[in-house]
């Protein structure tokens, strides 16, 4: 690792839509030097950040060499690894062997992949450990939205209770949107695939997989749970009407999509509409119950490539602070 | 209804009688029945709390029917419904038979389904229903949604619960 003079070096691998936030907001850092950009077609190394993302814009390849992500990750020097490939909760390939490589090659990890975390959790934090590097993941959960690092810095000498959460952007649009507009699922859904709120496959976000991945997450990071995806009790939003929506709303109530991370469950609640969780659009809310502080609630933006990029930065610049 | 009574009875044998015979002549059923021997009362008598069902137009009658047998009330106390929640339901709910899904909430003797509003949009679509339901607690509130849960699931209906208020599990939360 160089020292705390020079600036932070960073290889970004994945190159969709955060990576290229990533790119987008590390311009303006002049502290830290991007070394290499990789997309699924091969490796832009020492890369214009410019030129790179207007590229990758106008759809052209951005690859100047002939290495894979894992040459980078292996051989090339530098000192975090930023993995922003897509989530597969099916083992988490590509991006575990990507987080785990990097920290046997004892590079920081910075990442919003929740796949390799739901996947391996114990595995990787040990690795982390037993390498002396970072493995850094606020982006994994809430977007924008302070969450991972709020309760392990902020709120240190807190023990934490439980922690509830509206953690999918595209569930609470879509809820949203029923209810306040009286329109059917299906045609929420559809407007948020055309807005891009929503995935062609939608199943991710809309029968609680993602949300249940964020809990996954959370359990393990701070209740010292092993858990995996199949320990977490789902149920999506997919069946919800907005008939039932009104019903609720005539009685106080609006209809969440809630992960409760102690009791490791992902369902839709009602929730008192002056409920602080009641939280509208695409926006995210968790509220953390703790001893000494009470119950604490954070919103902000679930999504969005600069807004999750943001969580990324400010992991990176966490790893900057701690090597010097 | 369901009443609450506390009672003094005579400490000479036989006397629970005096109390039991007049509420099953009246057709109510005993709930709970707890004698306090250890609480004996300074004019020699015997406490007893009693938590029955029973018509409210026949307590003033039973009241006298106590009294005539020579026992002392000290107190008579009508249990209302104190807890309540809302919960959602999605599906076929006609068709699986609403009528037996109340009945197996009013059926426990402690909750009661206070009122409920259903949406059918189309003959074969899901309807959707708002079930308000009343205990006469917290605990027995989240037992009577922990029923209703096991409904749902046999048959196939998606159940939305309010969110457990911190500190009170089974929600009383109530948006009104």
């Amino acid at each position: 690792m160089g020292n705390s003079l020079s600036p932070l070096t960073l290889s970004i691998i994945g190159f969709g839509a955060i990576g290229q936030g990533v790119a987008t907001i590390v311009q303006n850092v002049p502290q830290i030097k991007v070394v290499a950009i990789a997309d699924s077609k091969g490796v832009a190394l020492m890369p214009d950040l410019k030129d790179v993302l207007a590229r990758k814009r106008g759809g052209q390849p951005i690859a100047n060499s002939n290495l894979t992500a894992l040459d980078v990750i292996r051989t090339i020097d530098h000192d975090v690894v930023v993995e922003v490939t897509p989530t597969n909760i099916h083992g988490g390939e590509p991006g575990l062997t990507h987080v785990r490589e990097a920290l046997k090659n004892k590079r920081n990890v910075v990442t919003s992949n929740k796949g390799p975390l739901v996947a391996a959790f114990d595995e990787l934090t040990q690795l982390a450990y037993t390498n002396g590097v970072a493995l850094r993941y606020e982006a994994t959960v809430g977007g924008a939205m302070p969450i991972v690092n709020l309760i392990r810095d902020t709120l240190a000498g807190a023990r934490v209770l439980d922690i509830r959460g509206v953690l999918n952007g595209t569930c609470n649009y879509i809820l949203t949107r029923m209810a306040e507009e009286a329109l059917d699922y299906d045609q929420v859904l559809s407007e948020a695939q055309d807005m891009g709120i929503a995935e062609a496959d939608p199943t991710y976000d809309v029968t609680g997989i993602d949300t249940a991945c964020k809990v996954v997450i959370l359990a393990n990071a701070f209740f010292g749970r092993s858990a995996t995806f199949a320990d977490v009790d789902v149920t999506g939003i997919d069946r919800i009407t907005q008939d039932a929506l009104q019903l609720a709303r005539q009685r106080g109530f609006a209809v969440k999509l809630v992960g409760d991370v102690q009791e490791l469950t992902v369902s839709p609640k009602l929730v008192p509409i002056g409920h602080p969780l009641n939280v509208s659009g695409t926006l995210n809310a968790a509220s953390i119950l703790t001893d000494t502080a009470g119950e604490i609630t954070v919103a902000g933006k679930g999504a969005g490539s600069i807004e999750t990029a943001s969580a990324i930065l400010s992991d990176i610049l966490s790893v900057m602070r701690d090597r010097s | 209804m369901r009443i609450s009574m506390d009672l003094e009875l005579k400490d000479t044998p036989g006397q629970l009688m005096h109390v039991l015979t007049p509420i099953s002549d009246l057709g109510g059923n005993i709930t709970s029945v707890v004698h306090h021997h250890d609480k004996k009362t300074f004019r020699n008598t015997v406490p007893v709390s009693v938590i029955l069902e029973i018509d409210e137009q026949t307590l003033g009658e039973l009241q006298d029917g106590l009294e005539q047998n020579g026992v002392t009330i000290v107190r008579v106390g009508k249990m209302r419904l104190r807890a309540t929640t809302h919960i959602l339901l999605i599906g076929h709910i006609i068709h699986t038979d609403l009528r037996d899904t109340i009945d197996e909430i009013d059926a426990t003797g402690f909750a009661e389904v206070q009122d409920l509003s259903l949406s059918m949009p189309a003959i074969d679509g899901p309807s959707s229903a708002v079930i308000t339901i009343m205990a006469t607690g917290d605990k027995e509130l989240k037992t009577s949604i922990g029923i209703l849960r096991q409904i749902a699931e046999r048959k196939d209906l998606l159940i939305i619960e309010p969110l457990d208020e911190r500190g009170s599990p089974g929600g009383t939360s109530n948006g009104e």
